[in-house]
């Protein structure tokens, strides 16, 4: 494959220099021993040939960062989970009602993080688990709404992602969600900013290669929550798209918007056949 | 004063007497270092785990000092000779004075 091949000239090239750090390509990831996790697999068809086959962040990282994500006692992100799940028993609002009081537990919860963002037909809109926590935490608990990305909002997604560890992401893309995901498509393949880069020039044209230090990745969010070595805390998606978009020197869009939600859509179905494996620990 | 600080610890259940193990540590913590300013431009005051340590039924094994630039929740891993079945005791001493402990034991058979 000419991609593969692109991508071993730079590492070859690299090394030769500065040396970076570059992964093992072939490492497979076993959580605990445990948990088997796919991070390699074929392309869902919708990609309609764009990409061979769908590959985890968690490939690119090097080799002391791969090992934290495969205990979870190394695992950084893991406390987050930990915090998300005291959260979940806790009751919140004026209502006095935990999530807990609902939901059986995590358990009974081991597919949110692999089908969203989803169709919500009583609210006529694709949610997030955000979103759809809000919706809770608003009308059912009497509490105020999480802001978007907030630390407790990412601890709790963190928990969800540690419930569906080992499922392969699912999401819907046909039926009512299509209209968003088409949305999403187009934001993935519109260049922005004074760089002018889309998403598809790093992540579907140059994963493999390097951009100046950086390993570039196919930019899957399969992995989210992540914990950033880089900031120390757990990240969520919109915040990374954030990030990314700024980097190409434009005006983002805000964690939370229409925007970003179709954006995750479409992100999230590339990824589709991949396993949950938040929380993730990368770079 | 740090809240949500929690310590966690990972060893070994059993050993052979004289094997080399490897013993993890964590503790939740800000780790503030007092050189960021709040949103007022005051100085946040520090707030670290200054110190670490561990004993073997009373006989020290570790004993590190932190410093403000350890990042938040720090992780301690090392190598310990097990000589015989016992107890690891382990002690993180924070800046405000709070001391957090933990035990496990480790057989040896």
């Amino acid at each position: 494959m000419k991609k593969t091949m692109l991508s071993t000239v730079a590492v070859l090239a690299a090394l030769t220099f500065a040396a970076p750090v570059v992964a093992d390509e072939d490492a497979e990831l076993v959580i605990n021993g445990d948990i088997e996790i796919v991070t390699k697999t074929d392309a869902p068809a919708h990609l309609d040939g764009a990409l061979g086959e769908v590959l985890s962040g968690w490939r690119f990282r090097s080799d002391d960062t791969q090992a934290m994500q495969m205990d979870d006692f190394d695992n950084p992100g893991m406390l987050g989970a930990e915090e998300g799940l005291a959260l979940f028993e806790a009751s919140w609002g004026s209502e006095g009602k935990a999530c807990a009081d609902c939901h059986d537990g995590p358990e009974s919860l081991s597919e949110v993080r692999a089908t969203y963002p989803k169709w919500n037909e009583s609210a006529g809109e694709v949610r997030t688990i955000q979103m759809q926590v809000n919706d809770c935490l608003t009308t059912r608990m009497g509490a105020d709404a999480e802001k978007y990305d907030s630390g407790k909002m990412l601890n709790l997604e963190a928990m969800l992602a540690v419930a569906a560890r080992g499922t392969p992401v699912n999401v819907t893309i046909d039926g009512p969600a299509s209209e968003m995901w088409e949305k999403g498509k187009e934001i993935y393949y519109t260049r922005y900013g004074q760089l002018e880069l889309s998403c598809a020039n790093c992540h579907e044209d140059n994963y493999g290669n390097l951009i100046r230090a950086d390993h570039l990745s196919q930019g899957q969010i399969n992995g989210f929550p992540t914990y950033r070595l880089k900031n120390a805390k757990l990240n969520g998606t919109h915040g990374r798209f954030k990030g990314c978009i700024r980097d190409t020197r434009a005006e983002t869009f805000s964690p939370g918007s229409p925007e970003f939600v179709a954006l995750e859509l479409y992100v999230a179905s590339r990824g589709n056949g991949l396993s949950v494996e938040g929380p993730s620990v990368r770079n | 004063m740090a809240s949500g600080v929690k310590p966690r610890v990972k060893v070994p259940k059993s050993a052979s007497a004289g094997d080399v193990i490897t013993i993890k540590t964590l503790i939740s913590h800000p780790m503030e270092s007092g050189q960021r300013k709040d949103g007022d431009g005051n100085i946040i005051p520090r707030s670290i785990i200054n110190r670490f340590t561990c004993e073997f039924n009373g006989e020290s094994v570790i004993d590190v000092k932190l410093e403000p630039a350890v990042s938040t929740n720090p992780y301690v891993e090392f190598d310990a000779t097990v000589p015989a079945a016992g107890d690891f005791k382990f002690t993180w001493y924070d800046d405000d004075g709070s001391v957090y402990e933990e035990t496990k034991s480790i057989s040896v058979g």
